[in-house]
């Protein structure tokens, strides 16, 4: 019985705890508004729209180690924004962040050594 | 009881921070290292066939280019699901996760489409290095799409019957973090697939 009423108490407490904090990390969040949100996919859009025009410049023979740099850039640029943004890494806990980053670094790590151990580039 | 308050009182925690958005933040860089293998061998093999189609015989770039674009704007109407149930409107919570999930049906339907042209054009699953770590590394990501979709669909069943309200944002939260995930992974995979020179 002491049980029951120690769990009941216990639940109210924390839905008062997740009502106050929902995202589940005990900070209060300033997300940004859906105008920001709105901005942030427009620019996606234009950066999408940069790349394709990248792609057939390289018809007009420009250096394809600049163009693919250049492809690179603008997809980690991509990458960011959304990540940043959209999934709110840039407003969230670090320890998020961290985690993130750093499953990414070892996986580009794990990549270049793949491609390196069978001579690709 | 141990065991309840633990799972009850999410804050309660040794980390302060709530077990099951660690949780998918651990499992999104787990799935890095899966479809980075994936692009890893895809590099490796694109430009080591010996026989065609090849790469730049196949790929339809304004098609493609259209499908990144909706599954872009996916992400924008999955963050506006989630901030129209943080301010409580729940209809129009439910009205963008509805989108969400039809722009990734179209993505979908998109990809679908592609495959199916690819194979017309001579590029069966083993007709060469390229064709094999193509279709892996995108049906694979085709694959995690329609698992979200999946979810997105479950969310607006579960708003629609009253089982999520406001205070439940988090569920949503976790369900955009996986459906961002999807989308910044084709961002890599369209420049690093499709793009590259």
């Amino acid at each position: 019985m002491a049980d029951t009423q120690q769990l009941e108490a216990t639940r109210s407490e924390t839905a008062a705890v997740e009502d106050e904090y929902p995202h589940g990390d005990g900070v209060v969040h300033e997300h940004p508004s859906n105008a920001v949100y709105i901005r942030i996919a427009v620019i996606l859009g234009v950066i999408t729209a940069v790349e394709i025009g990248l792609y057939y410049l390289e018809r007009l023979g420009i250096n394809p180690i600049a163009l693919g740099s250049s492809l690179i850039i603008l997809s980690a640029l991509k990458f960011g924004l959304v990540a940043a943004f959209f999934m709110h890494l840039k407003f969230d806990n670090r320890i998020f962040t961290t985690f993130f980053v750093g499953g990414m670094l070892m996986t580009a790590a794990a990549l270049i050594a793949v491609l390196a151990m069978f001579r690709a580039f | 009881v141990a065991q309840a308050h633990a799972v009850d009182h999410p804050m309660d925690t040794s980390t302060g921070i709530d077990n099951r958005k660690l949780f998918m933040w651990l499992f999104l860089a787990s799935d890095c290292f899966f479809f980075g293998s994936f692009i890893a061998t895809y590099m490796l093999y694109r430009n080591r066939s010996l026989e065609g189609p090849y790469p730049k015989e196949i790929f339809d770039i304004p098609f493609t280019s259209v499908t990144s674009f909706i599954l872009l704007m996916s992400s924008l109407t999955m963050v506006l699901a989630l901030s129209a149930l943080q301010r409580g409107q729940l209809r129009q919570s439910r009205v963008w996760l509805l989108t969400t999930a039809l722009l990734g049906m179209t993505f979908l339907g998109c990809q679908v489409f592609e495959f199916t042209e690819f194979y017309h054009k001579g590029l069966g699953y083993s007709t060469n290095l390229f064709a094999s770590s193509f279709y892996t590394l995108t049906g694979f990501h085709g694959a995690h799409v329609g698992v979200g979709v999946l979810i997105l669909l479950s969310l607006y069943y579960m708003i629609s019957r009253g089982r999520l309200q406001a205070k439940d944002s988090l569920v949503v939260e976790l369900a955009g973090l996986y459906w961002h995930f999807v989308d910044v992974v084709w961002i890599a995979i369209f420049t690093l697939v499709y793009l590259l020179p």
